[in-house]
């Protein structure tokens, strides 16, 4: 009995349900910012502004930073 | 289960975020590396100081290389993820694989090509490094000045869609992210900082690799993501479905 309902929502250009916003934020707040620290790292430690000292950071991650697009020095 | 979904996505964004990094990294590998390897020699003809090698060529240039794309692969693939969870079901009829590769193509031109055109990727020994600094907190901010101008554009495009129709909202839209983004590259500054004898094909050659990885990063992330999204969020069809109410219904 239920099969029959359950067949026509599974097409394949069915649009997904929306998730609701409450569900995500939580989500968002906290990995967007680990995210965005991780990003940091790659694309401006030891370049215009510091957290660690010495250049290691820098000088590790130097080529992708220039192929990443990211100012190097 | 929402929050379970939203953590599986996010899950899932970061997988196809490294393995699009995988595939960027060949590319940064093999289109890129030559040419940051013929700008230092440039540098190291032309340059009068020579600064302490820290960490070798040959590391930057290999593991060096893969912590940095790779990093920046998972990284944005988990941003998408969650910009995905909000964009689902919210941005017009479209489905879990043509969400995921218009999420991919608006992140390839928000977060890269926008501020590229503006701030373009520079070899070694292009830029000074006096300006680092405003040059570092510039590309940022064209950044995000341009993550928010498409943030707003498809917000615009989704409020006018009911009065003008989707054709002409998206147009309408698309113009208004044009011109916004054409008023922030004629107000903000430039800089020309290329060395007068450094190789134009050279500098040409470089920014045309850095734009072929990002392509290769949001291109593939879109792809493997989608997939991956679709069967999460459709994890029990037809097969799955019938099986499970199959049982209670035999006893």
């Amino acid at each position: 009995m239920a099969q029959s309902v359950a067949q026509p929502t599974t097409t394949p250009t069915a649009v997904p349900a929306k998730l609701p916003i409450g569900a995500i934020v939580p989500w968002a707040v906290f990995f967007g910012i680990l995210m965005l620290v991780l990003l940091y790292f790659v694309g401006a430690e030891q370049g215009a502004t510091t957290v660690m000292s010495g250049d290691n950071v820098h000088e590790w991650v130097h080529d992708a930073r220039h192929l990443l697009g990211f100012p190097c020095h | 289960m929402n929050s379970a979904t939203v953590r599986n996505l996010l899950v899932r964004g970061m997988l196809a975020g490294l393995a699009a990094g995988l595939l960027a990294l060949v590319v940064a590998y093999f289109l890129g590396e030559p040419r940051v390897d013929a700008a230092i020699a440039y540098e190291e003809a032309h340059s009068h100081e020579h600064g302490v090698e820290t960490v070798s060529r040959t590391m930057q240039s290999t593991a060096g290389l893969s912590t940095g794309v790779l990093v920046y692969g998972i990284a944005f693939g988990g941003i998408a993820a969650l910009a995905y969870c909000f964009a689902l079901g919210r941005i017009g009829r479209f489905g879990a694989r043509a969400s995921a590769l218009l999420l991919a193509a608006a992140g390839l031109i928000a977060v890269y090509v926008v501020p590229f055109l503006k701030y373009p990727a520079n070899p070694p020994s292009v830029g000074d490094p006096d300006t680092i600094g405003r040059r570092t907190a510039l590309y940022f901010l064209m950044v995000l000045l341009s993550v928010l101008l498409a943030v707003a554009t498809v917000i615009l495009g989704r409020r006018l869609a009911p009065r003008l129709g989707n054709w002409n909202a998206t147009l309408a839209a698309g113009a208004f992210f044009l011109l916004v983004v054409g008023l922030a590259y004629a107000f903000l500054p430039s800089f020309n900082e290329v060395p007068k004898t450094f190789p134009a094909t050279l500098l040409w050659q470089f920014r045309l690799a850095a734009l072929a990885i990002q392509v290769t990063l949001w291109t593939s992330f879109g792809l493997v993501f989608g997939l991956l999204a679709e069967r999460e969020l459709a994890p029990k069809p037809a097969r799955a479905t019938t099986a499970a109410q199959a049982t209670p219904v035999a006893h």
